[in-house]
């Protein structure tokens, strides 16, 4: 059955297409070439004057896993106004900043998203967060197995194994929890708290293993180099939220030594101690490392005004938050000598200083890093802003005047301290469709997403051109996923479930010795129980798993 | 499955048990011609429950055999037919839920587990100050002080043997430097001696005095000193004592069982907890640890807080959820006539009984289940874990096992009779 997209402006950066009109053919889910003068085109929609872009992905956003459901369940009162009812089509939920998974999904397909990767999936909590992640339905997903502070990985280290057999044991994770990464966070400071440290610089040594944070990046961006994982290790780096951590992220830059490596929600890691309040952007010399450096990618983690809540692995830094927590309620976990997680509510308000420079640092280093293609658009949601704010947020970075009135309104001295007001940079739809969609599949290895050209799945959001960004983006006219028509006007018209990206990274399984037998001895489940089959993603979640390839 | 060494028996190991909310997963059964026998690592609940012989029965409405197909098509007539109906028991699993959070979305159901009132007490301490909690790895290898406060974890059998007296622990932590302490009342502190010999220490009080204790503990940690000589009828001296080991402690916990736990707001008493774990974080390493989650509790809290948005219980009748926990308790909207249909599902454990209610009750429940009245239609459930595969939460709300088939069963699962119900409807 072939559907015919005509007279649309197309935005397809993979192929340098940039608002050409062109003709957009699908055939059996994927997009193709023009087809044969005799072919049958079973339904063709008139774009006249609309943008097609491919299907935008989200490459860092916590929507499943077990500090969302801490979230969900600490915070009855942030779903309290944004009841969702069930429709013929759809089921009941809620929002707002730690959404039903459900609701979560339609929201995403509503907004033109059509991939989601959590990116903090604890080995230990893989299989709940798979479970989460099969209940979200709409968008293909897939998730990080998060590293670095777990004991198997930090005694290896500790006792100067092979990079060959550490290599071996993260390829056994990936497969093991079914991951299309490898993420690390605050590495080995998650270990260190259990330890009572209770900060870690990057030369700083975990008291008990005796290893750095350094040693922890440099060792799993190599296996992550060395097992052909197409996304680089994805860095969550130390010091989030401390004021001077700018430098902590410039030498954690240097730390790969040209190693490939992805830092997350970087501005809150772009922090100076300047000014009366030491508390000063170090966008600038953020944007300007990361332009330097082609091996570096970012995603933001831009913060909005508003309530939300933080959760996050980092449990040392998140306890240190705590006294922050708006409402006056928090959770920290300590899980598996694995991992932990951290759950605080916070409210970023305009007029606080401090919240008002993180908004305009994350602006900053949006504005002032050279190539999109390195940059991704992320609120870390919900810990910046809840993921329904992109909109907003693509209105800020394409439109100069509005975000000036914005700046207008914000704390005085931290709008003063701000270089945001100097930056004229707006950015293109061209831009956007690179930072939403074509650099997030690039990155993670999804070549066949991400864009328009033939051989591409077809999943296609349209667009209306609108001068107001955010209503452009809020609302669009049709979402395709795998070529079936599932949202229009912005509502959903049809519910699909999805697939799970993961990837099977070869490794040598001898290391499975040396996990049993400490399974045996240290853990509280068995080897074998600890690994997800797929038939716990086919059968029990009702999915489809899509195998990426490795490099 | 692999030969065992009589022939016509099969034997599975690493087998998840799911009759109690610590999900020990080392078990091994066999299955000789359908009969099981737990031979290795399984305590005297997990025997009994995979031993016993199943029983034989069949769906029934209004107490009169008929073909499942039949049962279900007469549920249908009571769902159909119900403006509000009530979800309750939710013994089940994580598929079994995910089934039962459909129907109660598209029926308008208020929802509750069968433990709810246990589950809520964590979810109001939770959602009003929060709290630091630890899992059962951590506790097996990190805990040099832990605190049984209000339960002695007897109703999970293996915990001290799976979480605490350890032949290895990853930070060399031994055994002899682990220090047990129990509160409360009428405990049975026999699992708390030491393997050398090392009896714990005892705090006796009445269950709802624990959390005067534990108050008056968290002023004294604070400096305060207090103007009584005893609290509770125990010693400020020896809580001072206490104290002192907690400040001392590098990794202490917590362990309180929402069930043991069973008097008014006994939230209060957990909070209390909680609190003063708060406080000694600030200077140590503590943390909670609550027990809990028998009959599928934890996994029926946590997949509908992802489907729904909030924990246990909820109320679908508008058409969105509605959280409330104290509320839309079973027995409260079977008490205030605000449900005007009950079904109750039940797939572990055969001796919880439904609640009987003068209103069209539907009772799906494992087939030795013996109900002291006649439900509209009866419906016999396979057990996960034994006759199919599943996957459930384990107590710590943060590790889920997969539960594997032992035997075949002639029953079918909650999940796909429900599925077949949301069909039909």
């Amino acid at each position: 059955m072939y559907i015919k997209l005509t007279n649309g402006i197309v935005y397809d950066p993979v192929h340098g297409i940039n608002g050409e009109h062109r003709d957009i053919y699908i055939n059996d889910g994927h997009i193709t070439r023009k087809p044969s003068s005799n072919a049958k085109i079973d339904k063709t929609y008139d774009l006249k004057g609309k943008v097609i872009m491919a299907g935008a992905i989200d490459i860092h956003t916590h929507i499943g896993g077990g500090k969302v459901n801490i979230a969900r369940m600490m915070l009855p009162e942030d779903h309290a106004t944004d009841l969702v009812e069930r429709t013929e089509l759809t089921r009941s939920g809620c929002g707002y900043a730690a959404p039903s998974t459900l609701t979560a999904g339609y929201r995403y397909a509503e907004m033109g998203y059509t991939a989601c990767f959590e990116p903090a999936m604890l080995p230990s909590n893989a299989r709940q967060t798979h479970m989460e992640m099969a209940d979200t339905p709409m968008v293909d997903k897939g998730a990080y197995a998060m590293l670095g502070s777990d004991d198997f990985f930090l005694r290896m280290l500790a006792s100067k194994k092979d990079q060959a057999a550490i290599s071996d044991y993260v390829g056994w994770t990936i497969n093991a929890t079914q991951a299309m990464g490898i993420k690390v966070v605050n590495p080995g400071g998650i270990s260190a708290f259990k330890f009572n440290q209770r900060k870690l610089n990057l030369d700083e040594q975990n008291q008990y293993y005796g290893v750095s944070p350094r040693d922890i990046i440099k060792s799993l961006a190599r296996a992550v180099t060395e097992l052909g994982i197409p996304h680089p290790l994805h860095v969550h780096g130390c010091n989030l939220g401390v004021p001077g951590n700018l430098n902590t992220t410039l030498e954690t830059i240097h730390a790969v030594e040209g190693m490939r490596m992805h830092l997350t929600h970087i501005q809150f890691h772009s922090y100076g101690t300047e000014g009366d309040k030491k508390f000063s952007s170090g966008a600038a010399e953020i944007a300007e490392a990361v332009n330097k450096n082609p091996n570096i990618s970012i995603d933001v983690g831009q913060i909005l005004f508003g309530q939300t809540v933080t959760a996050s692995g980092d449990s040392m830094l998140q306890y240190a938050g705590h006294w922050h927590a708006h409402p006056k309620k928090w959770v920290i976990m300590d899980i598996e000598c694995d991992a932990g997680c951290g759950v605080v509510p916070f409210k970023y308000r305009d007029k606080n200083f401090v919240n008002a420079l993180q908004w305009a640092i994350g602006l900053e280093i949006f504005l002032l890093v050279d190539d999109p293609w390195r940059v991704f658009l992320t609120t870390d949601h919900p810990n910046g802003a809840p993921f329904t704010s992109y909109p907003h947020l693509i209105r800020l970075l394409m439109d100069k005047s509005f975000r000036n009135d914005m700046l207008s309104t914000i704390n005085k001295e931290a709008a003063a301290a701000s270089t945001l007001a100097s930056i004229d940079r707006e950015y293109s739809l061209y831009e956007i469709a690179i930072m939403t969609r074509a650099a997030p599949a690039k990155s993670l290895g999804l070549k066949n997403r991400g864009h328009l050209g033939s051989g591409a799945v077809a999943d296609i959001t349209v667009y209306s051109n609108n001068k107001d960004k955010e209503k452009m983006f809020s609302k669009p006219d049709y979402v395709f996923k795998n070529g079936e028509l599932i949202v229009r006007n912005g509502k959903i018209i049809k519910v699909v479930n999805g697939a799970t990206h993961t990837l099977r990274p070869e490794y040598d399984n001898s290391i499975e010795k040396s996990l049993k037998r400490y399974f045996d001895d240290f853990q509280t489940v068995s080897l074998s129980n600890f690994k997800i089959d797929d038939d716990e993603i086919i059968e029990h979640g009702n999915g489809k798993i899509i195998v990426q390839p490795c490099m | 499955m692999e030969k065992a060494s009589k022939a016509n028996a099969s034997i599975t190991r690493d087998v998840t048990c799911p009759f109690c909310g610590i999900l020990c997963d080392d078990l091994v059964i066999q299955n000789e011609q359908g009969s099981l026998k737990v031979l290795k690592n399984g305590c005297p609940k997990a025997v009994t429950s995979f031993e016993s012989t199943v029983a034989v029965n069949e769906p029934k409405i209004n107490g009169k055999s008929v073909a499942l197909s039949d049962a279900i098509d007469a549920m249908c007539k009571i769902l159909k037919k119900s403006h509000a109906p009530l979800i309750a028991g939710l013994g089940s699993d994580v598929a079994g839920i995910r089934e039962i959070m459909n129907l109660a979305d598209k029926t308008g159901a208020v929802i509750d587990h069968m433990h709810g009132n246990a589950l809520i007490r964590n979810s109001l301490v939770l959602q009003d100050l929060g709290w630091i909690t630890t899992s059962m790895t951590e506790i097996k290898n990190r805990a040099d002080l832990i605190i049984f406060a209000g339960t002695d974890a007897t109703n999970y059998p293996r915990f001290f043997e799976r979480a605490i007296w350890n032949k290895h622990s990853m930070f060399k932590l031994k055994n002899e430097q682990r220090e047990i302490v129990y509160i409360g009342d009428k405990l049975n502190t026999k699992s708390g001696v030491n393997p050398n010999g090392k009896k714990p220490s005892v705090l006796n009080c009445k269950a709802d005095q624990i959390g005067e204790v534990i108050s008056s503990l968290h002023a004294l940690v604070t400096g305060a000193t207090l103007d009584v000589s005893e609290v509770a009828g125990i010693k400020i001296k020896t809580l001072q004592e206490l104290g002192e080991k907690m400040m001392a402690a590098k990794y202490g916990v917590i362990v309180w069982s929402t069930s043991d736990l069973d008097f008014p707001h006994a939230e209060l008493t957990i909070q209390n907890f909680c609190e003063i774990v708060k406080y000694l974080t600030r200077t140590t390493r503590f943390a909670g640890f609550s027990l809990g989650g028998n009959d599928g509790a934890t996994t029926a809290n946590n997949v509908c807080a992802w489907q729904s948005g909030y924990p246990l219980r909820v109320n679908f009748n508008k058409g969105y959820p509605e959280y409330d926990a104290q509320r839309y308790s079973t027995q409260n909207v079977l008490k205030k006539k605000e449900v005007d249909s009950l079904l109750w599902i039940s797939s572990f454990n055969s001796k919880v009984n439904s609640p009987r209610a003068s209103i069209p009750t539907i009772v799906m429940a494992t087939p030795d289940t013996k109900l002291n009245f006649t439900p509209d239609v009866f419906i016999p459930v396979a057990t996960p874990g034994v006759d199919h595969t599943g996957q459930l939460f384990r107590t710590d709300s943060v590790v889920s096992l997969p539960l594997k088939q032992v035997r075949q069963s002639s029953y079918a699962s909650v999940k796909s009779i429900l599925k077949q119900v949301i069909e039909r409807m």
